[in-house]
């Protein structure tokens, strides 16, 4: 019998409010979280990411539908009887606590022993590096320590599942990228299940197993960081995770008719039995000056030092950005006005979903 | 706030003279019973040199003694009874999801603050006449209940203030971290709502003190409190007496008072 998944929600509804005010802040959600992976809800604010994780947690119960721990019902369970355990925003420290006090609490509850606690507290404290701090009050610490003790503090009664509800926003950016490596070496070093919830694609990105892009209450995608990137389902979700240039185009067959009647074949994978008008979608690094490709006029040049953007516009009005590489001295290969011909490999092109 | 330095209220004419009129109207009075609570003379509208002999004899009169141990008595119990209602009731409206009829709780929690006194004392003595009646029981307690009951409003309000100031992810973290609701109130809420309900106890304690009104028309024969007590000295002949037992009594409220700021003013 296979392992069931550390967490599990099955067509999980959350709406606030009844009759013609209600707002569905999920709608039916059904995700599959494994033993020690380190999972990523990824999109922007009010896509219901929030909901899920509290569902998770159970700060809230869904209206419709079960989360399971460990192929478990707990979805009636109250918070204070789940093993999961969460790092929330604003990190909600105990202001009348010490550090210690604070990072023991969780085994305190559980009615550990005064020394098991002590002793695990200071373990979790030089886990994240405070032990000096242990006797502070947290308003003494600065933000990226209380981050610190927050995370100490979820981590202590070892929980099955640790729930991340953007524990990074309130960081600056330097210490942010500290974080998001010292957060990476946690959950290997604990393997502990992470369920981490960002609207910042780059932490996605960088940090995650596997990312679940939401929107609107739903989850439009799941799938690895470079899946996600380099095969995006729809349109949001290719939007919504770096950049990207939608084109329209004509599918006959396996062939590809974009703008400017230049054609492509793609491969049945790339295609999904799509035909007649479809958008596609092709990354700005992925196009380079070719003899064959797009019939372009450059619009604009834009030098970013590490690359230099190009802006040129197709024969049906399209904008499309490239991003090319910029020679030792910096100078630009183009100038604006001038025609171009942007080749791309039939890979780089992703037929998109409605 | 460049805007308010440019405009300043002491700047308008007659600033000075107003707010110096007003000070002198607040405090004048206060000023002159102090000083004059040290008269050595018998009667209060004469100076007779610097002395504590009424303070000596206000300690020394048996029914002093006995008003103020009573209202004592009373001011504790109601203001332990008021608070432990009020903390109750700021807890059920803070701390629970919107319920109907939310405005009209608090509009009636508060409602001492809104009848007028003499209203609710003439309420008072008729109801609690007829419960004399049919109980026989003539005690203290009446003056406890009549006293807890206006204190109320004066504990709820600084305890509700405290909750709502309150991050209300810290009960949620700790329910997350195990805590079942009596231990997440007892660990987190109350120690973190402590300084509330201790200014709110001190409020009431503060208000039962000082009530003439109600505790009038309440009061059963030889239950005076020492505001009435006080009243009743009046109507004969005033001596410095009444001065000094006025000046202790001003000189435990502002004590109250102060430690009711402080501990308001400390948040976290």
């Amino acid at each position: 019998m296979p392992t069931p998944p550390a967490v599990e929600a099955i067509s999980a509804r959350k709406t606030y409010g009844d009759g013609q005010a209600a707002v569905v802040a999920l709608k039916d959600v059904s995700v599959q979280i494994g033993k020690g992976e380190f999972f990523t809800l990824l999109g922007p604010s009010g896509c219901g990411k929030t909901t899920l994780l509290r569902l998770i947690a159970g700060f809230e119960t869904p209206t419709a539908g079960q989360i399971l721990l460990d192929g478990n019902d707990i979805t009636a369970d109250p918070p204070n009887l789940r093993p999961i355990n969460t790092v929330f925003q604003n990190y909600a420290l105990f202001p009348h606590l010490t550090v210690a006090q604070n990072v023991g609490f969780g085994l305190e509850m559980q009615g550990r022993p005064r020394r098991e606690v002590e002793e695990t507290a200071a373990e979790m404290l030089a886990l994240v590096k405070l032990e000096a701090m242990a006797n502070r009050r947290c308003s003494q610490l600065s933000g990226g320590q209380q981050q610190r003790v927050a995370l100490a503090r979820a981590l202590a009664p070892r929980p099955k599942v640790l729930l991340l509800d953007e524990p990074l926003s309130a960081l600056d950016l330097k210490l942010r990228k500290e974080m998001q490596s010292e957060l990476k070496r946690l959950q290997t070093e604990t393997g502990i299940t992470f369920i981490f919830v960002t609207h910042d694609q780059e932490e996605a990105l960088t940090m995650s197993d596997r990312i679940g892009v939401m929107s609107a209450g739903k989850i439009l995608q799941i799938g690895s960081p470079r899946d996600i990137y380099t095969k995006p389902a729809n349109r949001f979700v290719a939007d919504f995770i770096g950049e990207t240039n939608f084109l329209s185009a004509d599918l006959s067959g396996q062939t590809l008719t974009l703008p400017g009647g230049f054609r492509i074949d793609l491969t049945p994978a790339q295609t999904k039995g799509r035909q007649g008008q479809v958008t596609v979608a092709l990354r700005p690094e992925q196009i380079r000056p070719a003899d064959q490709g797009l019939s372009a006029t450059v619009t604009q040049l834009v030098y970013f030092g590490t690359d230099m953007h190009s802006h040129a516009r197709l024969s049906d009005g399209t904008e499309v950005v490239a991003r090319m590489q910029t020679s030792p001295s910096g100078e630009a290969a183009l100038h604006e006005g001038q025609a171009i011909t942007l080749g791309f490999a039939p890979e780089a092109i992703q037929v998109l979903e409605d | 706030m460049a805007k308010r330095k440019d405009f300043s209220v002491t700047r308008l004419p007659g600033f000075a003279t107003i707010a110096l009129t007003a000070f002198v109207a607040l405090y004048l009075p206060i000023v002159t019973l102090v000083v004059y609570s040290f008269n050595g003379s018998e009667t209060v509208a004469i100076w007779g040199g610097f002395s504590l002999r009424w303070y000596g004899i206000a300690w020394d009169n048996t029914q002093v003694q006995e008003a103020t141990l009573r209202s004592l008595i009373i001011a504790a119990s109601a203001a332990g009874i008021a608070t432990t209602v009020a903390t109750m009731a700021a807890l059920a409206t803070t701390r629970t999801g919107r319920f109907k009829g939310e405005t009209l709780i608090y509009v009636m929690i508060n409602q001492p603050l809104m009848v007028p006194e003499i209203v609710t004392a003439v309420a008072l003595l008729i109801v609690f006449a007829a419960v004399k009646v049919a109980t026989g029981y003539t005690g203290l307690g009446y003056l406890i209940l009549a006293h807890a009951a206006f204190c109320i409003p004066f504990a709820y309000l600084p305890i509700r203030a405290r909750l709502e100031g309150m991050d209300l992810s810290l009960e949620i973290a700790a329910s997350d971290l195990y805590a079942t609701p009596w231990q997440t109130f007892r660990r987190v809420t109350l120690p973190l709502m402590m300084p509330g309900v201790i200014a709110g106890a001190m409020l009431a304690f503060v208000i039962s003190l000082d009530d003439v009104i109600i505790t009038e028309f309440v009061k059963s024969a030889g239950q005076d409190t020492l505001p009435t007590y006080m009243l009743g000295q009046l109507r004969r002949a005033v001596t410095p007496e009444v001065n000094a037992i006025s000046t202790a009594l001003l000189g435990l409220t502002v004590l109250m008072l102060t430690a009711f700021f402080i501990l308001t003013r400390t948040r976290d």
